[in-house]
């Protein structure tokens, strides 16, 4: 194995574990998600290109990339939909959050459906 | 201690503090994110098991593995906003 690629594979695990560590250390669900979900992506892709600079392009290396392109695509999709589900099943922000651009939205077009009951993080 | 014990040492402390944040988090979204983040540590372990073993048919695994997260993904947080899947 080349350096080049251990060293990927090596950065990219210490980024899945600083996400994680952002997981457990973060106030909220929102801060938690962006933790997350950024650096557990970024650190998955980063071992899967590793992979791909091991093998080069052959049907391993290939797949591998085939494979970080697609959590690349949907990672972000899935975050969103979390958040979007969060926010509309009442969690609340924590409470020195600064802004909740979101909810003023939702109250600005008087949407039916801003629940009133509140889950406290 | 070669590359691949560190890394999967590495990536085990990641998933125990996975399934802390599953097993303490007080709301659901806290459950489900750290869900999502569960499934994408595991498509990092099937490359390991590849770099591990020689064997290439775990990459396919990690495919099926990241598409399959991804429509649980979607489907658990249509279920948080509480309405139907159709919509």
């Amino acid at each position: 194995m080349t350096s080049t690629a251990a060293t990927m594979i090596v950065i990219g695990v210490l980024f899945d574990l600083m996400g994680t560590i952002g997981l457990v250390r973060l106030p909220d669900v929102y801060n938690r998600l962006q933790a997350a979900t950024k650096c557990v992506t970024l650190g998955t892709c980063l071992i899967l290109i590793g992979l791909l600079v091991r093998n080069g392009l052959d049907a391993l290396g290939m797949r591998a990339l085939l494979c970080a392109i697609f959590i690349l695509l949907t990672s972000p999709v899935g975050a969103h939909a979390i958040a979007r589900g969060a926010h509309l099943s009442g969690v609340r922000l924590w409470e020195k959050s600064v802004g909740d651009a979101y909810l003023d939205h939702r109250q600005s077009e008087g949407s039916e459906d801003v629940h009133a009951e509140t889950q406290t993080p | 201690m070669s590359l691949v014990d560190f890394v999967v040492v590495v990536l085990v402390v990641a998933s125990f503090l996975c399934l802390y944040r599953i097993g303490r988090g007080p709301t659901v979204p806290d459950r489900i994110v750290a869900i999502d983040t569960l499934g994408t540590l595991i498509v990092g372990f099937c490359v390991v098991m590849t770099l591990a073993t020689g064997k290439d048919y775990y990459i396919n695994i990690a495919i099926a593995w990241a598409l399959l997260s991804f429509i649980g993904t979607l489907a658990l947080a249509k279920y948080l906003e509480g309405r139907p899947y159709h919509d």
